[in-house]
């Protein structure tokens, strides 16, 4: 196997054929950032506070990050990742028997950025936390 | 094609500073926060334990785990949250499906899986010819001349799922490989590898993993490299990943040409890294970045 | 046909009324469609689980619209509260017009 500087610096598993990961990095697209909270809103006003947002401030992986969203009084929640290729992270809606508006998941992040959580309270209003989690770049690759 | 060149350039960077770094005397490398514990679904495992008599360069070992970060570290305390597991949980059901033309499957001969227990303890082992194995070796001859079935590839999701299946019966166990006797001679041709520089960085596995351990590669915390929690699921890649894969990672790292998985050379290394590892838990299936 | 093996954890009992922990995990790749074949350097497609929802006796629990942001293996964990005894039904939609299921009993007691 010949190495050229691409094959050393491919981030995906030693042997794969298909380099899914990572995702390529680009700075925010404002418009779709725009787009994906005007969806979420109706072009609502929202207000800071009111939003837990937990997730670790260095991530040791970028395709792997645990995160945590929590708006008590919540009916559904938008997160957004600003400089992934699509804004969009997930939305969680909360049913009849959900027992507290949180739920946690692992999300991939485009480089570090400011990660943003809406949530949509039971009265109508918005309300929004952001949190910076950074994205390192690891030292092996491999 | 910018972001890469730049990367490549700190990488580069980066390992050169260690290589630059001088020959740091043995053991002067950083240990870990030990008042971490680990324990998977309530079991406690072995992170940290005393070196092995015959690796002079080390005076403690140390899991991988115990260099990750809070948020990585609690996703192997519970099989739901690691999400390796599902590998494992997919090689269980291979263990009882027939493949092949003898119709038979894992379980025909060895019956229930809980029977591997200890198994991943002593991988690589010599076997009957005095040849090396590793577990992928055992499980590929078993395919092939038992079974009547087709080898899996070394890494692929198949061998790792059987591979994660086999080593969480063992589950904190402690490592516990031959280095004497017949696997002797392969144990000091892994040692001589370990510390052999190679590639054009003209780095030795043991500039990083002996001298350097818990110090930052850049971002990255630098481990001892103890495989005791292969195969390891990698957030990275988000699949299970090989020991002789994770060799491999490395060695191109160094910018040389690598072996191939399953060979001899990366299989005396298996054993010797295996061996710097001897009494550490069996970790069944790690989470590593 | 993928091999998916979808997995829950959900405390066997519970008093009524109480808040407890859900989490469950699913394999797949989630591949993001943003990613491209290194040989060929065309993009992969996207296919990835979109949608999943945990329900209770008919009555929901959670959704969640997923995006190709989800890593692979997607976990995830929430919380719940039952009146009385039944089955909590778990499903997961694919790209792939796939639909993975997976039940488990709750006991209040």
């Amino acid at each position: 196997m010949n190495l050229t500087r691409r094959d050393v610096m491919a981030l995906g598993a030693g042997g794969a054929a298909l380099a899914m990961l990572p995702l390529p990095a680009a700075a925010a697209d404002q418009a779709a950032l725009d787009a994906a909270i005007k969806k979420f809103t109706g072009g609502a006003a929202t207000k800071d506070g009111g939003v837990k947002l937990t997730a670790p401030e260095i991530a040791e992986n970028g395709n792997t990050v645990p995160i945590e969203v929590e708006a008590e009084g919540a009916t559904e929640i938008l997160v957004l990742a600003p400089n992934n290729p699509l804004p969009s992270a997930f939305t969680v809606s909360f049913g009849p028997l959900s027992g507290a508006s949180s739920a946690s998941t692992r999300i991939r992040l485009a480089g570090t950025q400011d990660l943003t959580a809406i949530a949509k309270m039971k009265d109508g209003s918005f309300a929004m936390a952001k949190r910076t989690v950074k994205v390192t770049i690891g030292g092996c690759g491999g | 094609m910018k972001r890469t060149q730049v990367k490549t350039v700190l990488v580069v960077a980066a390992v050169a500073a260690l290589a630059l770094a001088g020959v740091a005397r043995a053991d002067e490398a950083m240990a870990p926060n030990m008042s971490k514990v680990l324990e998977i679904n309530g079991e406690k495992m072995i992170t940290h334990t005393k070196a092995p008599k015959n690796i002079p360069g080390l005076s403690e070992i140390y899991s991988g785990w115990l260099f990750r970060s809070p948020s990585t570290q609690t996703m192997e305390t519970d099989d739901i949250d690691n999400p390796g597991m599902s590998g494992e949980a997919m090689g269980e059901i291979e263990w009882a499906n027939v493949d092949g033309t003898a119709g038979k499957s894992c379980a025909s001969c060895h019956g229930d899986l809980a029977k591997m227990k200890g198994v991943r303890t002593q991988m690589p082992k010599v076997n009957k010819a005095g040849v090396l194995w590793s577990m992928e070796n055992y499980i590929n001859d078993c395919r092939t001349t038992r079974m009547g079935a087709k080898p899996w590839k070394w890494s692929g999701a198949n061998m790792q799922d059987m591979v994660a299946a086999i080593s969480v019966q063992s589950r904190g166990m402690p490592m516990d490989v031959k280095t004497d006797g017949k696997a002797a001679k392969y144990w000091k041709e892994g040692e001589k590898m370990y510390y052999t520089r190679y590639g054009q960085l003209q780095l030795s596995c043991s500039n990083c993993h002996e001298d350097h351990y818990g110090d930052n590669i850049r971002a990255d915390h630098l481990s001892q490299g103890q495989i005791n929690g292969f195969p390891t699921y990698r957030l990275k890649t988000g699949k299970l990943t090989s020991i002789q894969n994770r060799f491999k990672g490395c060695i191109r790292d160094t910018r040389a040409q690598t072996y191939a998985e399953g060979s001899p050379e990366l299989t005396a290394l298996e054993l010797y890294v295996a061996s710097r590892g001897n009494g550490l838990s069996v970790e069944g299936v790690s989470v590593r970045p | 046909m993928k091999n998916i093996v979808p997995r829950v954890k959900v405390p066997a009992t519970v008093k009524a009324g109480e808040v407890f922990t859900v989490k469950t995990l699913i394999n797949h790749p989630m591949v993001s469609g943003f990613g491209k074949d290194k040989k060929t350097g065309k993009t992969i497609p996207r296919e990835i689980i979109n949608h999943f929802s945990c329900d209770f006796e008919g009555q929901n629990v959670i959704a969640m619209e997923m995006d190709p942001a989800i890593s692979a293996n997607p976990y995830i964990e929430f919380q719940a509260k039952v009146d009385k005894s039944g089955t909590m039904t778990f499903t997961w939609k694919d790209d792939d017009g796939s639909v993975y299921t997976k039940t488990a009993p709750v006991k209040v007691g």
